[in-house]
């Protein structure tokens, strides 16, 4: 079980070492991220938003509703745990 | 096609972190063990993503008097993006936690082997 | 299950530095603006607090200051306010969440927004704290009786 648990393993790895002849270098100001609407929440996020922090106006206002995702994804693993281990008295 | 490999050589230390999370998955038989193989996973995953935002030169995403312009800054999405998969990945431990709890109580025992044995 | 020591360091240690680290976590939730930070790393830290008084305390002391019934509370009040915030933009005609029509009495869009900002990042700290610390006590009070005993 073990021998063709590592296998797969390195089965895996060396297709995924294969893949990283198309991934771009590091430290690339061009690369395909940081191109189509990275640039426009950089520059704007004083004159829209009046926050310093690029992090948090992205998380807060431009991508609200993913947050508004996140914060019930936390609240349900939450309401879960309380659910599963309720010993009745 | 091999100076390519060597010169992208931080591509490497993600996937062989990725692959010790995935070996601890599959080719360990205690569930406890299991579940840190997921959770090694997920960090090499998160830090896959957030290198990929890195420029050179550039500094912290908050915004400075003197740089205006889009190459100064760090790419900040791929930050965001990691902040919902961080919350995700602690959820999903504290509920594997629970249900750990629950499969020792009934069964005695957290190995795989004698689990499935026991249900058959 | 949580081991209760007499050790007269930790407890002393631990009741001086609560309060700090507890202002430390206000601290970062209010200046998620203006330096890295946010909602979700302050409710962590908030959360954190609370954790360090179980551990140097014991169980029994922690669950009269913060019992499980004032943490679901805690928790859905934040999720409310999130929500709450986003159903009011809509009550004032604009889209869910969109934090321009609110109706504060300040003249500029741009701080508008940011105030929205600050709003949603309370309700998200306080309930990532409410749920940290549910889900610590009800895995580490399971072995001595639930959260009943």
């Amino acid at each position: 079980m073990k021998i063709f648990a590592l296998l797969i393993v390195l089965l895996t790895g060396g297709l995924l070492i294969y893949g990283v002849e198309d991934m771009p270098g590091w430290g690339d100001p061009n690369s395909r991220p940081s191109l189509h609407v990275s640039p426009r929440y950089i520059e704007k996020t004083m004159e829209e938003t009046d926050t310093p922090d690029m992090v948090t106006s992205v998380l807060a206002d431009y991508r609200g509703y993913d947050t508004l995702g996140e914060t019930t994804v936390i609240f349900t693993a939450g309401v879960a745990c309380l659910l599963l281990l309720r010993r009745d008295p | 096609m091999v100076d390519y490999l060597i010169s992208k050589y931080n591509y490497w230390i993600y996937i062989v972190l990725m692959m010790v999370g995935f070996y601890a998955m599959m080719g360990k038989r205690n569930l406890m063990k299991k579940l840190i193989g997921m959770n090694i996973f997920q960090t090499a995953i998160i830090l896959f993503f957030i290198s990929t935002g890195v420029k050179k030169g550039g500094t912290l995403p908050v915004f400075m008097e003197g740089a205006t312009r889009a190459a100064d800054y760090v790419n900040p999405l791929p930050h965001v993006l990691m902040l919902t998969a961080i919350v995700v990945c602690v959820s999903t431990t504290g509920v594997a936690l629970a249900v750990l709890l629950l499969i020792y109580r009934r069964y005695k025992t957290l190995e795989e082997n004698e689990i499935l044995k026991s249900i058959r | 299950m949580i081991i209760q020591y007499e050790n007269v360091i930790i407890k002393t240690i631990c009741r001086m530095l609560i309060p700090f680290i507890q202002l430390f976590a206000i601290y970062v939730i209010m200046h998620g603006h203006y330096s890295p930070g946010g909602g979700f790393q302050g409710g962590v830290i908030l959360g954190a607090s609370f954790i360090l008084l179980v551990i140097a305390y014991g169980l029994e002391e922690s669950r009269r200051r913060m019992s499980l019934k004032a943490l679901t509370i805690y928790a859905s009040l934040g999720l409310f306010l999130y929500s709450g915030i986003g159903a009011l933009c809509l009550l004032m005609g604009a889209n869910y969440l969109d934090y321009a029509k609110l109706p504060l009495p300040i003249s500029s869009i741009p701080t508008i927004r940011a105030m929205g900002i600050l709003g949603i990042e309370i309700g998200v700290g306080i309930g990532v704290m409410a749920i940290m610390i549910s889900i610590f006590l009800v895995i580490a009070s399971y072995e001595t009786g639930g959260e009943n005993g």
